[in-house]
């Protein structure tokens, strides 16, 4: 590629950053998203910006991929000041951003992909020679891709390839990604660093945003830290540096990872599901015979590898979904292939995986949102009008108590962060007081703080007496909170382990992980007796 | 959470020019004044442009303008022609109004107008009630026969609809044919009046009370055509307002227009509601159509009824953002345009000024997303 031929300097500390961003601000209404942040990247290195949702990381990252405009601060690229009307002059400037949700066309071929938009080919594409600069691309970074595959047969992780060639074989020599393991497999997470590293040792420089410690850890040379729009830290040496201490730069306090769980002897059974068989939207089985119990006052985990059934299982429970055989009880009282309103008048709630797409309504007002479940009853319905005074306070009252942050209870959810829409989600569910609680990734895709208080709220609902069937695919969350861990595979329960406090947990670990991938737990006892 | 398009720059790269426009997706809710606002600038701009086409077919747009304004405004008779014709228009923009905030595409409003109409003829033509009878058990009768119909023809699409999933814009608007056709059957024959394509005319008692009938009383009112049924209007836009903003069932539809999943998520039934809702959508135009007849035509013909009021009514909805009060406003003015048309040229350039309106006002939907920044270059010479 056409690397930019350095000016005859001496290659040292007096070498200006790559990028350099100062007092950079950032204003949308009723927000201060970037309040004078400077950051700072060197010449291969790979940077960390690390913050919660909300924090501005993306809003910065936009400003510098020409996405949006500041509001004032400067961006010097190699010492040069810059100025980004669109991502194009950003790209000219060699910076790319690779965001989550790629921008590919799935039936097109990844050269045709990598060469769309550019001008260089003209008008008679010689495909075969372009997939030959393509493919030695790859081989180049350690980015591993059939140039002729079409998109859609590729993984999620490949389809990450072919983004990051994109932006090489467009002379990026600054990369920002936005949080690229959010959907990667642990595998891909583990090809992916090697690829960044090599990139690295060949003249690029990555600005990597994530909230995940573990990673950031791992991967980065040097860290910076935002905090509601201001910078908390700037280019701390990520090796000197424990989790703990990012942790509380990032929340401006020290994050429990350890959440204190009651002791508590679980009351009555309240959901009871029965020999559950069901499809999925394809019409192929997705439960294979699931029987589980939740009693009050409990937390019964559900893990297992996505795809399972656990979507599946979470529907037919809140009457999402018919089952096509078998019985869910509640408090002894049959609800499935009932409505969902039905559940929901005996106490069901239900924290959807989906919650822009399930668990709101975007374009209606925080306000319209809290009451999806409790506007047919006093004192919000009234003879069937709605009561807008008391459903104004009703919202009001639960910003307050679960700290959603919002300018008000008008405002459309839409322009709500993923963490707060998940706390209206939270506040709508819990507000009822319900008997069970199905909570389906409550976590996933929140920052640390909001995780914690996610979590937090769970175990006050497990206090307050309400069975809570938790569904995640992180099994750390599930360990941490859960009274008893089921395990589901290819639908069918594999097996459940009781989570007591100083267990070895090694061994717990190793059971659940043999059952998600299709051990049941019979077997793992046999197993175990064979060896005693 | 938020996607943004891409700003796009209108003038970005072109050198010489000390500022650049771009376009920025707004992220807030404008202020409550800006949507009425820019409504109204976007008329005035329609009315330019249209002034330049009357001046480039030879007539002075100023005299024209004037010219419309003083038909359908100019004096308390003209206004209240113009009331007049706004009147159905009203009533099938609220049918729409209804079932658009449910994201149902009632295109049948036309159709379950006609069949209103029909329904409230019934009642006259076939002595459902004695010819006799008093005036308020013709009217209510008629009413009740009108929004039945209308229900019935709203009925049909909503049902299939919900149960078979047939798209509601096809199927509305294949009954709007069907109910031409079946007034035209009885215009035709059975109630033919000696033959003449319509109806006998009805009795005085089953025409809806007008301005001028209390002309003796009040002398103002003299000659004055305005009908009861803008007040059926003014109650039913009353109504539309209260039911959707203020009913636990316009909750429902609010949510289901907004996000069906979450909506089925929260326990509520969407086939019920999409059966319903189209048939308040067609009793409302069916009441319009009653309105019309009983107000205005006073026998059952096809053409008078079969006007097009309920397509104008879709994009008088479309125009009022569906808010029932400002439905009021833009029905009159269509109202305006339809009357004062008439005296510019049959055809042509008043429908030609309608529809120019119609491209403003959704073009300038555009500034509610977006907003315009003018920025001076400052820092621009890179390299």
């Amino acid at each position: 590629m056409d690397e930019p031929l350095d000016t005859p300097k001496s290659v040292s500390s007096e070498t200006p950053p790559v990028v350099f961003m100062r007092n950079i601000v950032k204003r949308f209404p009723g927000v201060l998203a970037n309040d004078h942040v400077n950051f700072e990247l060197r010449h291969g290195e790979i940077h960390a910006l690390l913050g919660e949702n909300g924090a501005g990381k993306s809003t910065l990252m936009n400003v510098l991929a020409g996405l949006y405009r500041q509001d004032s601060g400067t961006i010097y690229i190699n010492g040069t000041p810059v100025s980004f009307s669109s991502p194009r002059d950003a790209i000219e400037a060699g910076i790319g951003m690779i965001h989550q949700h790629f921008m590919l066309v799935p039936s097109q071929t990844v050269t045709e992909n990598i060469l769309l938009g550019l001008s260089k080919p003209r008008f008679r594409l010689n495909l075969q020679e372009y997939d030959r600069v393509i493919a030695d691309l790859g081989e180049q970074y350690g980015l591993k891709v059939d140039p002729q595959a079409k998109i859609w047969q590729l993984s999620v992780g490949e389809q990450q390839r072919v983004e990051i060639l994109k932006m090489l074989y467009r002379g990026a020599d600054v990369l920002i990604m936005d949080e690229p393991t959010a959907v990667l497999a642990p595998q891909e997470i583990e090809d992916l660093f090697k690829t960044l590293r090599a990139m690295t040792q060949k003249g690029k420089s990555i600005i990597f945003i994530s909230h995940k410690l573990q990673e950031i850890m791992e991967i980065a040379d040097r860290v910076t830290v935002l905090r509601r729009g201001k910078v908390t830290a700037q280019g701390l040496d990520a090796s000197g540096i424990t989790r703990q201490e990012l942790a509380r730069l990032m929340v401006g306090r020290e994050v429990i990872f350890h959440i204190e769980k009651e002791a508590r002897t679980p009351g009555e059974v309240v959901l009871e599901v029965r020999d559950i068989h069901a499809e999925n939207d394809k019409g192929l089985p997705a439960l294979n015979g699931v029987s589980l119990e939740v009693r009050a006052g409990e937390i019964l985990g559900l893990a297992g590898v996505a795809g399972n059934g656990q979507r599946e299982l979470a529907q037919v429970i809140t009457g999402m979904r018919k089952c096509t055989s078998g019985e869910v009880l509640l408090q002894g009282e049959a609800i499935s292939n009932r409505s969902p309103r039905f559940g929901i008048q005996r106490g069901v709630a239900h924290v959807p995986e989906d919650r822009t797409h399930v668990g709101t309504a975007p374009n209606l007002s925080v306000t319209d949102n809290v009451i999806m479940k409790t506007y047919r009853k006093p004192p919000i319905a009234r003879h069937g009008l709605l009561n807008r005074l008391a459903a104004t306070q009703f919202a009001k009252d639960l910003k307050k108590a679960y700290d959603i942050i919002v300018p008000t209870v008008e405002t459309p959810v839409r322009l709500l962060s993923g963490g707060n829409l998940q706390r209206v989600i939270l506040a709508r569910e819990i507000s009822g007081k319900p008997a069970l609680l199905v909570a389906v990734q409550p976590t996933r895709g929140l920052d640390v703080g909001a995780i914690e208080g996610v979590q937090r709220l769970l175990l006050a609902q497990r206090e307050a007496g309400a069975a809570i069937l938790l569904i995640s695919e992180e099994l750390e969350e599930l360990l941490a909170l859960s009274d008893r861990v089921a395990v589901i595979y290819e639908g069918k329960i594999m097996g459940e382990v009781p989570i007591h406090e100083g267990e070895p947990e090694e061994s717990l670990i190793e059971t659940i992980g043999l059952m998600m991938t299709g051990t049941p737990m019979e077997e793992i006892e046999k197993g175990v007796e064979a060896h005693a | 959470m938020l996607e943004h398009p891409e700003p796009k720059p209108l003038a970005s790269s072109r050198r010489g020019l000390p500022f650049r426009i771009r376009l920025e997706p707004r992220l807030e809710e404008p202020p409550r004044w800006y949507p009425a606002l820019l409504s109204l600038g976007a008329i005035l701009v329609a009315l330019l442009i249209g002034a330049a086409l009357i001046a480039l077919a030879g007539g002075d747009p100023w005299k024209s303008y004037v010219h419309i304004a003083n038909a359908s405004f100019g004096s308390v008779g003209v206004l209240s022609d113009t009331i007049v014709k706004a009147t159905p228009i009203l009533l099938t923009s609220l049918a729409c109004a209804i079932a658009f905030r449910m994201k149902l595409w009632n295109i049948g409003a036309e159709g379950q107008f006609i069949m209103g109409a029909f329904g409230a003829s019934a009642v006259v033509l076939a002595h459902i009630v004695p010819e006799d009878s008093p005036r308020w058990l013709f009217l209510l009768t008629m009413m009740i026969a009108g929004m039945g119909f209308g229900a019935m023809w709203g009925f049909i699409p909503g049902y299939l609809k919900a149960k078979f999933n047939v798209n509601e814009i096809i199927s509305t608007l294949m009954l709007n044919y069907i109910a031409v056709s079946w007034v035209n059957f009885f215009v035709f024959g059975v109630w033919s009046e000696r033959g003449f394509q319509m109806s006998a005319k009805f009795p005085k008692a089953a025409w809806l009370p007008r301005l001028a009938d209390y002309g003796k009383k009040i002398p103002a009112f003299r000659g004055l055509t305005t009908h009861a049924g803008l007040l059926i209007g003014i109650i039913a836009a009353f109504a539309v307002w209260l039911l959707l903003y203020h009913s636990r069932w316009g909750y429902e539809i609010r949510l289901i227009g907004d996000n069906p999943r979450a909506a089925k998520y929260a326990g509520i039934g969407i086939a019920k509601n999409i059966t319903l809702v189209m048939m308040v959508s067609g009793a409302l135009a069916g009441l319009g159509g009653m309105s019309e007849i009983a107000g205005v035509v006073h026998r059952l013909q096809t053409s008078p009824i079969a006007a097009g009021y309920g397509f104008t009514g879709i994009i008088v909805a479309w125009l009022a953002k569906l808010n029932p009060f400002a439905i009021i406003l833009v029905s009159i003015l269509f109202g305006a345009l339809i009357l004062a048309g008439r005296e510019i040229q049959p055809s042509g350039v008043p429908k030609m000024i309608q529809g120019i309106i119609l491209v403003s006002l959704i073009a300038s939907d555009f500034l509610l997303r977006y907003r315009i920044r003018v920025e001076r270059l400052d820092m621009e010479e890179e390299d």
